[in-house]
């Protein structure tokens, strides 16, 4: 029997759509160009089912010449799983958020409030609206109140 | 102008993380939800052990303390950047 060649193809194609997945959270979700369409991800998943597409080709339409009949479909399914995955989390779980209809609007009074700072000092909304900033005599002419997840 | 940052993490978490990343403007710990609920961003249950934090939420107050630009986003990884804030800033002179 005819030795067959090593299907390289569907493990780069399962690769890639890995790769595709992780460099979301290691890398481009830092950057807010690549972070809020996330099409750099898209791009290397895309890349990754061409080469699994070419990959099973090879398998079942030149199978005198190459491997990959039992392992190409195992590493589409999970390659496919992995970019399922990534579709669920960015079109559906991060935007189950509460819808804050009552937040302050445009023209409303900021609500008051005292809070802790990071040198465990009280600190208020009228605080710090007053306070002059440091190297300034007058106080800040506005306040960029930024509200966040933190640690989880 | 000035940023503050507010959200559940303990004084001692907010030290940590406003040191890395070289911030000097003021964090501010609501770890009661206080603040978070006056401006209705909690979001319950949503910390690692269950605990509620903060949606995002970002508020320009003017030095009368009324808002004057509020952004809600609708999915928490598509947050307001900086170029908004500097935008805002510069029309409120």
């Amino acid at each position: 029997m005819e030795r067959r060649k090593r299907n390289w193809h569907v493990w780069a194609g399962f690769l890639l759509c890995l790769l595709g997945v992780v460099s979301y959270f290691v890398l481009f979700a830092r950057f807010p160009v690549t972070r809020d369409v996330p099409w750099a991800n898209f791009l290397i998943m895309a890349a990754g089912l061409g080469f699994l597409i070419s990959g099973l080709r090879r398998a079942y339409g030149q199978s005198q010449q190459y491997k990959g009949k039992i392992v190409g479909p195992v590493l589409s399914v999970f390659g496919l799983a992995a970019i399922g995955l990534f579709c669920f989390v960015i079109f559906y779980a991060t935007k189950q958020m509460p819808k804050a209809a009552g937040a302050p609007k445009v023209g409303e009074k900021a609500p008051e409030f005292t809070l802790v700072d990071t040198d465990n000092r009280q600190v208020s909304l009228a605080n710090l609206l007053a306070t002059p900033l440091p190297n300034s005599s007058r106080p800040p002419k506005g306040l960029f109140l930024i509200f966040y997840r933190g640690y989880w | 102008m000035v940023p503050i940052a507010i959200s559940v993490d303990s004084p001692a978490d907010s030290r940590e993380l406003r040191q890395k990343a070289g911030y000097t403007f003021p964090f501010l710990s609501d770890s009661d939800t206080t603040a978070i609920r006056a401006y209705d961003l909690l979001h319950k249950g949503q910390g690692v052990d269950g605990h509620d934090v903060a949606r995002p939420g970002e508020f320009l107050v003017d030095s009368n303390g009324v808002v004057r630009w509020v952004n809600l986003t609708e999915d928490f990884r598509v947050r307001a950047r900086g170029d908004q804030f500097l935008a805002q800033a510069r029309q409120l002179r």
